[in-house]
C-alpha cells in the first residue's frame, strides 16, 4: 500500500548513516606517481604500481595524507598518532591487485563532528552529526560494459577496463548512527552533505564534483517505530550523485521501508542503487551474507605516525568554517536572508568577499557579481568563474562609479568590455573613450537645447509639476551620450526652471 | 676462467688479461654443457650478455673508470623483474611475460656494469626447500644430480656450485638463499629485512621476503651484497641508512674477543649427525681463532614453523591474488562468452602448482574472520616474542650460529609428497625471517656419512651484515687452510670443466 511521507514520519523514526567518499586533488595518485588528471584516454595514466604488475611496491603520496588530516582537523576529529594501513581482499576486474588498500581498524582520523543547520517551518534548526571516522583508500578502475541494454554487467557482451581512476586518493568519511532527525532526515542528510562539500572546497582538497564523482555519498538508512531504541534493517543507497538526489533517495528508503514493514515484511539488509530519473532506488548485491574481507595490515607500508607539531601547524592554518564564515559575512555585510540565500546558490561568496577585501563596499560589489556579471554568464551559458573578470576588475569598477568618473550604466559598458576581454577596466574606459560629462557648460547647453525642444514639459515643470523632469533629464542624458552624471544633470535642470 | 673466484675474475678483466666477452662466452659455453642435467637456468639470454659485455670492455678500452664487478657474468633468479626478458617466478601462470621494467636490484646490476647471464629456475612463487615445485621441472644439485639443491632458490644456488655463474641473486622468505646454499656448498646471505628493495621482485610473503646474493667465497658475496643493498624510495619498507661496509668485514675476517652465541633450540635431534659433527668443528675452529663461544635461549624458537606457516601463507593468499588473466600472463576459459569471474578461476586451476594452491587457501582461511586471532593474530604475536629471543641473545653475543639445514640434501622426490617433512627443512633458518634480520650459510665441510655438504649458518642484529662477513670471512680462510682450498674445488665436474 502507497503510503505518504507523513504517514511515515507518524510512525516510524528514521536513523540514517552517511559514508561519503572524496577523490582528492592531489596531481599524483595514493601509492604511485601517476597524474590524476580527470578525462584522460582511457589507460594512459597508469604504471607497473596502479596496474599491479608483479613486483611493483606501493608508497603513500604524502599530500594525501596531509589533505587527510586537515578534512579530520576541520571535522573536529582526533588524529591518531599511529595508524596503518590494511588490505581489503576481494576480485573484481577493475581493481587491479584484487585487495584495496584501505584502512579497517586504525583509521587516521576518528571521532568528529559537523554542525548543520536547516529551515524549518519552526525557524532554523540545528543538528549534530557525529564523525565515527575518516580514512585514506585508494579508487578501482572504472568498467565498461559492452552490448547489453542496461550498460550493467548483466547481458553484456564484453566488458573494457579503465585503470586510469586505479589508485586515484580517496577519503571516507563515515558518520556514527544519526537519530533524531525526524521528518527533517532527509533536509539533514542534505544539509550535511552541503556543509561537507563546502568544508572540503574551503579546504582546497578536492573538487567535490558529485556529477563527476569525486564527492560520493551512500546513504544508509533504517526506520524504528517510534519510541522504540531497537535499530531497524538498514539498506545502503548508492549512486546518489547531486545533493538534490541524497534527499530524494532517503525519503524514498524511508517510504519503501514503511511499506515493507506495514505489510509484515523485512527490509532485505542489501546494496540498493538510486535511479535518477524515478528517484527509485533498486536493489544491488545482497548483504545477507556479510561479506569476508579478510582484512589484514598492508605489509608493504610502514605505519603512518604523523608529528604531532606538524598536526598542531595544519590546525593552525585551516580555514574558517564555513558555516561560521557565512554568519559573518551576513554580519558585517547586513545582507537580508534572501540576499544571503542568493548568493550562496551562486556559489559567488568568495569571489564578493575578495571584492570586498579589494575595497568595495559590499552591496554593490554583490549587485554586481549576482546581477550583471551572473547575467552574461546566464547568457554565455558558462560559470561567472570563467569569465575573464576578477574581483579586482570590479572593485576597480566599483572605486570608478564611486569617484564619479563612471554612472552605472556606463560601469555596466565597462563591465561587458572586461569580459570581452578588452583590458582591465581602465583600459576599457580609455580604449571605448567612455567618460562622465563633468563640464556643466557642455551639460547646460544641452539642458537648454533640450527645454527648448520640449518647452511645454519644461513649463510644467517650471509651474512646480517636478515628476515632469524625468523626461527632460532622460533626454539630456540622451544628448549626451549617457556619459553625463544623472544627479548633476537633475540638479541644474531644475536650477535652470527656476527650482 | 670460470673456476676462479668473482674478484679473481674482476683483476683478470682489470689488468686486461681477459675481456668481459670472453669471460661471458666461457660461461655461456658451460651453460650450454652442463645445464642440461643441472637445469638450473629457465632462461638463457645470451645475445643480451655479450652485448653487455661488449659495452663494458669498450668502456674499460676507452678508460672509463668501473665498478669492482662490471663485466663479471652473474645468474638471476626468475623472480626479479628484468625488463624485457621472461619472468615468471616459476610459474605458468607467468609463462611468457616479460616485464615492462626493471627490479631496483636488476637496475643496480645493470648500473653496475654486471652481465646478467639469464633468469635461474625457483620453487614456483618461491615456495619450497627443493625447487621441485617449479612449473618447468626440477633443477638437480650439481654434487648429486639425484638430489635437489634445496630451494626456492635452487637454481641460482646451483649455477653457482656448476660454475655456470660465478655469482648469482636469490631471494629469501624462510631460508630461501640460505639452505640451497648450504645443500650446494657455497656462500648465501639473507640481508637485513629493508636491506635490499623489494621493487620489482614477485612477492610471495611481502613482510618476510628480501633478496640477497650467492658467491662461492664470503668475498664474492659481500661485492655483491655491496652492490645490490642500498635505500630505495620505490620501496616503503626500505630502510634509509648506510649500506654496512660488508667488503671490508669481509676482508678483515676477523673474530678475535667476538662473542659466538650459539643457539640451543637449533641443533640435537632431528639434526644429522654428519651435520652436527661439521657444525661442532667449526666452533672449535672459531674457538681457537679467539673468538668466545657461549649458548644462548631462544625458546620461542619451537614455535617458529608453525607462525611462519601462518603469516606467510596469509600474504601470498593476498599477494597472489592479483594473477587473475586481466591484464597479463595466462587466460584459459576465456570463450563462448566466459564471465571475469570463470576466466579468474580457470586461468587460476591451471596456472598455480598445489603447493601454490596449498598455501594460498591456507592463507585464505588463516584471515577468515572468526580465524584470524586465532591464526594471523597468534602468529604475529610469536613473531614479538621471537624478535625478542634474538634481542636477548644479542646482549649476550655478536653473533648467533646454528647448521643452516638439518640435513644435507636430499632425494627428488624424496620429500615432495610430504609437505611437513618439505617445511622443517627450513627450521633453523626461519626464524631470521621472523625477525627481520640477516644470516649467512657457507659451506662447513662434507657430512661423513653421505659425502654432502654441510652449511654453517652465522645471524646478526638487523642492520649490522658486516658482522656475517667478520665472523664468515674468518672461518672461511680458517677452513680453506684447513682442506688446502675452496670445499666447491670438490664438486664433480659434470661434464669436464675447462
Amino acid at each position: 500500500m502507497a503510503l505518504t511521507y507523513d504517514e511515515v514520519i507518524s510512525k516510524y523514526e528514521p536513523v540514517l548513516g552517511l559514508e561519503v567518499h572524496v577523490e582528492l586533488n592531489t596531481e599524483s595518485k595514493m601509492f604511485c606517481s601517476c597524474s590524476t588528471t580527470f578525462g584522460a584516454e582511457p589507460n594512459t595514466q597508469t604504471c607497473p604500481v596502479c596496474l599491479a604488475l608483479p613486483g611493483a611496491l606501493p608508497v603513500v603520496n604524502a599530500t594525501a595524507i596531509e589533505s587527510t588530516i586537515k578534512i579530520g582537523l576541520a571535522l573536529n576529529c582526533q588524529i591518531a598518532p599511529y595508524s596503518r594501513f590494511a588490505r581489503k581482499n576481494y576480485f573484481y576486474p577493475d581493481m587491479p591487485k584484487n585487495f584495496q588498500i584501505s584502512q579497517y581498524d586504525e583509521p587516521i582520523c576518528f571521532d568528529g563532528y559537523v554542525d548543520v543547520e536547516i529551515e524549518t517551518e519552526e525557524g532554523s534548526k540545528q543538528f549534530r552529526i557525529e564523525i565515527e571516522r575518516v580514512h585514506m583508500e585508494e579508487d578501482t578502475g572504472k568498467s565498461l560494459h559492452v552490448g547489453g541494454a542496461t550498460g550493467r554487467i548483466h547481458g553484456a557482451e564484453y566488458s573494457l577496463l579503465d585503470y586510469n581512476r586505479a589508485g586515484i586518493p580517496l577519503v571516507e568519511i563515515v558518520t556514527k548512527i544519526v537519530p533524531g532527525t525526524g521528518k527533517y532526515a532527509p533536509e539533514v542528510a542534505k544539509a550535511y552533505v552541503a556543509e561537507l562539500r563546502d568544508i572540503l572546497r574551503g579546504l582546497k582538497v578536492s573538487d567535490v564534483k558529485m556529477e563527476q564523482g569525486s564527492l560520493r555519498c551512500d546513504a544508509n538508512v533504517s526506520l524504528r517505530l517510534i519510541g522504540s531504541d531497537v535499530l531497524g534493517t538498514r539498506s545502503e543507497t548508492k549512486n546518489v550523485n547531486s545533493l538534490r538526489s541524497v534527499e530524494r533517495a532517503i525519503r524514498g528508503e524511508m517510504i519503501r521501508h514503511a511499506e515493507l514493514l506495514n505489510e509484515g515484511k523485512k527490509v532485505k539488509q542489501e546494496t540498493r542503487h538510486f535511479q535518477e530519473d524515478t528517484g527509485l532506488t533498486r536493489s544491488g548485491r545482497s548483504k545477507e551474507q556479510a561479506e569476508d574481507y579478510r582484512y589484514f595490515p598492508e605489509p608493504d607500508l610502514v605505519p603512518v605516525a604523523p608529528d604531532a607539531t606538524w598536526i598542531e601547524t595544519l590546525r593552525a592554518g585551516l580555514p574558517e568554517r564555513p558555516s561560521l564564515r557565512r554568519k559573518r559575512l551576513k554580519e558585517e555585510w547586513a545582507v537580508p536572508d534572501k540576499e544571503m540565500a542568493a548568493m550562496i546558490n551562486a556559489d559567488v561568496l568568495d569571489i564578493v568577499e575578495a571584492t570586498v577585501l579589494l575595497g568595495a563596499e559590499p552591496t554593490k560589489a554583490r549587485t554586481w557579481w549576482l546581477g550583471e556579471i551572473s547575467r552574461i554568464a546566464n547568457e554565455k551559458e558558462t560559470a561567472i568563474s570563467d569569465l575573464s573578470i576578477t574581483p579586482s576588475d570590479v572593485a576597480e569598477i566599483v572605486a570608478l562609479v564611486a569617484a564619479g568618473e563612471l554612472t552605472d550604466k556606463l560601469a555596466r559598458q565597462v563591465v561587458e568590455g572586461v569580459i570581452a576581454g578588452e583590458g582591465k577596466p581602465s583600459e576599457v574606459v580609455a580604449k571605448r573613450g567612455i567618460k562622465v560629462v563633468n563640464d556643466d557648460g557642455a551639460l547646460m547647453a544641452a539642458i537648454e537645447k533640450v527645454c527648448a525642444e520640449q518647452s511645454e514639459t519644461a513649463d510644467k515643470v517650471r509651474n512646480g509639476h517636478i515628476p515632469a523632469a524625468g523626461a527632460l533629464i532622460g533626454a539630456v542624458m540622451k544628448e549626451t551620450k549617457g556619459q553625463a552624471d544623472a544627479a548633476r544633470v537633475r540638479e541644474l535642470l531644475l536650477g535652470h526652471l527656476g527650482h | 676462467m670460470i673456476k676462479k673466484t668473482a674478484a679473481q675474475m674482476s683483476a683478470s678483466l682489470t689488468s686486461g688479461e681477459t675481456t668481459s666477452v670472453a669471460l661471458t662466452q666461457s660461461h655461456l659455453d658451460r651453460i650450454s654443457e652442463v645445464d642440461s642435467k643441472v637445469k638450473a637456468f629457465l632462461h638463457v639470454d645470451g645475445e643480451n650478455a655479450l652485448a653487455q659485455a661488449a659495452k663494458v670492455d669498450a668502456e674499460r678500452a676507452a678508460g672509463k673508470k668501473l665498478h669492482p664487478l662490471a663485466g663479471v657474468p652473474l645468474a638471476l633468479k626468475d623472480v626479479l623483474a628484468q625488463e624485457g626478458v621472461p619472468t615468471t617466478a616459476g610459474s605458468k601462470i607467468l609463462q611468457g611475460w616479460k616485464p615492462p621494467y626493471d627490479s631496483t636490484v636488476v637496475s643496480k646490476l645493470k648500473q653496475a656494469g654486471i652481465v646478467i647471464l639469464g633468469k635461474t629456475n625457483m620453487d614456483e612463487f618461491a615456495m619450497g626447500s627443493s625447487t621441485e615445485n617449479s612449473g618447468y621441472g626440477p633443477t638437480f644439485n650439481p654434487w648429486d644430480l639425484t638430489r635437489t639443491p634445496g630451494g626456492s632458490s635452487g637454481g641460482s644456488a646451483a649455477a653457482v656450485s656448476a660454475f655456470e655463474a660465478p655469482i648469482a641473486v636469490g631471494s629469501d622468505t624462510g631460508g630461501s638463499i640460505r639452505q640451497p646454499a648450504a645443500l650446494t656448498g657455497i656462500v648465501g646471505v639473507r640481508p637485513t629485512y629493508g636491506a635490499v628493495s623489494r621493487y620489482g621482485l614477485i612477492a610471495y610473503s611481502s613482510s618476510l621476503d628480501q633478496a640477497g646474493p650467492f658467491g662461492r667465497t664470503v668475498l664474492d658475496t659481500a661485492m655483491l651484497h655491496e652492490v645490490m643493498a642500498g635505500h630505495d624510495p620505490k620501496d616503503a619498507t626500505s630502510i634509509n641508512a648506510a649500506v654496512p661496509n660488508v667488503i671490508a668485514a669481509a676482508r678483515s675476517a676477523d673474530v678475535k674477543g667476538k662473542k659466538i652465541g650459539v643457539i640451543k633450540q637449533l641443533q640435537g635431534s632431528g639434526y644429522q649427525a654428519g651435520v652436527l659433527a661439521r657444525f661442532n668443528e667449526s666452533l672449535d675452529l672459531l674457538a681457537s681463532l679467539g673468538a668466545e663461544i657461549v649458548e644462548v635461549d631462544c625458546p620461542s624458537f619451537e614455535f617458529a614453523l608453525a607462525a611462519y606457516y601462518l603469516i606467510a601463507p596469509s600474504e601470498c593468499s593476498s599477494n597472489l591474488a592479483r594473477f587473475d588473466a586481466m591484464r597479463y600472463g595466462l587466460r584459459t576459459g576465456d570463450d563462448n562468452g566466459a564471465s571475469a569471474e570463470t576466466v579468474m578461476n580457470a586461468t587460476r586451476e591451471a596456472g598455480f602448482g598445489r603447493e601454490v594452491k596449498r598455501r594460498i587457501i591456507l592463507g585464505t582461511y588463516a584471515l577468515s574472520s572468526g580465524y584470524y586471532d586465532a591464526y594471523y593474530g597468534s602468529a604475529q604475536k610469536i613473531r614479538t616474542l621471537i624478535i625478542e629471543d634474538y634481542k636477548k641473545a644479542f646482549t649476550q653475543a655478536d653473533v648467533l650460529v646454528s647448521p643452516t639445514s638439518p640435513i644435507t640434501a636430499f632425494k627428488i622426490g624424496e620429500k615432495s609428497e610430504d609437505p611437513i617433512a618439505m617445511y622443517l627443512a627450513d627450521v633453523a633458518t626461519i626464524p631470521v625471517n621472523l625477525a627481520g634480520i640477516c644470516g649467512m650459510s657457507l659451506p662447513a665441510g662434507l657430512a661423513d656419512e653421505d659425502g654432502l655438504p654441510v652449511g654453517f649458518q652465522i645471524m646478526a642484529p638487523a642492520m649490522q651484515d658486516q658482522r656475517l662477513y667478520e665472523v664468515g670471512g674468518a672461518l672461511e680462510a680458517a677452513l680453506v687452510s684447513k682442506w688446502g682450498g675452496h670445499l666447491i674445488d670438490q664438486v664433480p665436474a659434470l661434464g669436464g670443466a675447462k
